[in-house]
């Protein structure tokens, strides 16, 4: 079976000289959820940006659902990678939330009444349909977030990229969030710092230190490592043992 | 949250002046605002039948008078400037109430102020009757330059992101002691200032990345299907065309006495 995602010696270099990923090697199957740690500085937020072919690989491939990132697959690779940003302010640009919903599917072409099942069927599977014609400054920090999942999830992507999905979410916000991701049959992987979320949502966590992937495991076991995650500055809060 | 306080301008509502579609409503205060600027200034007689089809329209839209005459603020400024100028203008002189005032400097006000007045009131029908957003998607229907478009759609989301960041700057200041009271604090406004235009161009940047990643290429992709019928023209049309027969009536009238 084609992974969803399967990355190989990637490497990437910023414009100014800096190297930010030397070599990372990842495969995500389908239908697995997969924590995404590391610390500040990491190469997270790039390794992000070349899923969906923002950034071009300076070295290694990217491959989503057996195709690869290229220029001449960019518009299919940005459906089938849905990319949530950590600050839904920045991921809703449009005056209503209908509309903002229906902006991926109707740049691939979905016009009539099929997009408009697909924008309810989106903010139906967050739990948003009665805020469709409302404006997004109108919204809960939460109920933004949960938008943003829809806005993405209307273009049926193969693979559901979160940024910091927990951050800034008040505890009731956090929890329904996890349900809400939870109840999607989607390959999802998780950009987080949020350890404990990363353990109740996904089975499998990578660590990104350094600019490669330092370690792949259960993140059950991950957790436990204490001197694993000490050394990429990584710590469970406060009263937490992942035992 | 701050809810909307920019939208001031519109008056919900479900009247037929509402219910038109954005781009009939932008095409007809166009052709409405043209006909008025067209008219010489001295035919008084069609300023005043300008003046009554607008407030037909008001009636109809079912726009309180006070609401319009709060709205028409915005004129104030050319209302001065257009009061000064019997003052200091030249040519011939008559006499008012003990006042020299310019005969040139009278006619130049009066067609500023009925022009003005016109366009201002036929500008705040449209704005009261039409939500901003839809506006725009009329201006897109249009064809008016996208980049513009998708300026003013921007803008229409952002000012409250913007101004709720503006106010927690102005909070972080305040709570290190600062407030601005004279001249001499300008550079920490202007400053201030600075880092929000940083800040805003920084969201652009993210904004533009969000809109790639949703498969944007340069246009925004037509959501809203915002057809008129021919009979919704025909509607909107009312105005202009009411206006348009007034002008060629009067130039016929003038036209006859030569």
């Amino acid at each position: 079976m084609t992974a969803s995602l399967e990355v190989d010696r990637l490497a990437y270099a910023y414009p100014d000289g800096t190297q930010a990923l030397f070599g990372v090697d990842l495969r995500i199957e389908r239908g697995e959820r997969v924590a995404l740690l590391g610390p500040n500085g990491a190469g997270k937020t790039t390794l992000v940006m070349h899923l969906n072919g923002i950034l071009t690989a300076g070295h290694g491939t990217v491959t989503v659902a057996g195709l690869p990132v290229a220029k001449g697959s960019l518009k299919e690779i940005r459906r089938r990678v849905g990319l949530v940003f950590q600050d839904p302010d920045d991921q809703l640009f449009m005056p209503t939330v209908r509309e903002d919903v229906a902006f991926g599917p109707a740049n691939m072409g979905v016009r009539g009444e099929e997009l408009d099942q697909r924008v309810k069927a989106a903010l139906e599977r967050v739990g948003m349909l009665e805020a469709i014609d409302r404006p997004p400054h109108h919204l809960s920090f939460g109920q933004r977030r949960r938008v943003a999942v829809a806005t993405v999830l209307a273009m049926e992507p193969e693979i559901l990229v979160l940024d910091e999905p927990s951050s800034n979410l008040d505890p009731a916000s956090r929890r329904e969030l996890a349900e809400i991701l939870r109840s999607l049959d989607v390959t999802v992987l998780m950009v987080t710092h949020d350890l404990p979320y990363a353990l109740e949502l996904c089975e499998r966590s990578l660590i990104l230190s350094g600019g490669v992937i330092a370690a792949d495991g259960p993140t059950r076991e991950i957790l436990a490592d204490a001197e694993l995650l000490a050394a990429h500055r990584l710590e469970l809060p406060y009263g937490f043992s992942a035992g | 949250m701050s809810a909307g306080h920019h939208h001031q301008l519109y008056r919900a509502g479900d009247t037929p002046a509402h219910r038109l579609p954005p781009q009939c409503k932008l095409a007809a205060v166009v052709g409405f605002v043209v006909t008025v600027v067209a008219t010489p200034r001295e035919w008084f007689a069609a300023f005043a039948a300008y003046a009554l089809l607008l407030a037909g329209v008001l009636l109809l839209a079912k726009i309180p008078p006070g609401f319009v005459l709060r709205r028409m603020a915005i004129e104030v400024p050319f209302v001065l400037f257009a009061l000064a100028i019997p003052f200091v203008g030249t040519g011939e002189r008559i006499s008012v109430a003990g006042l020299s005032l310019s005969l040139p400097g009278l006619w130049a006000a009066w067609n500023i102020l009925a022009k003005a007045t016109l366009g201002v009131v036929a500008s705040v029908l449209l704005a009261a009757t039409t939500e901003p957003r839809m506006l725009l998607l009329g201006a897109q229907r249009l064809r008016l330059p996208p980049l513009m478009v998708q300026i003013a759609m921007f803008m229409l989301r952002y000012m409250d992101v913007i101004l709720d960041e503006m106010r927690r700057m102005r909070v972080a200041r305040e709570s290190r002691g600062f407030t601005a009271r004279d001249v001499r604090h300008i550079p920490v406004v202007a400053r201030s200032a600075g880092a929000l235009f940083i800040r805003s161009y920084e969201r652009g940047e993210r904004v533009h990345l969000a809109m790639l990643s949703r498969g944007y290429t340069g246009s925004m992709p037509v959501i809203h299907d915002l057809t008129a019928s021919a009979r919704q023209w025909l509607a909107a049309g009312t105005l202009p065309g009411a206006a348009l027969a007034v002008l060629l009536g009067s130039v016929l009238l003038k036209t006859g006495e030569w």
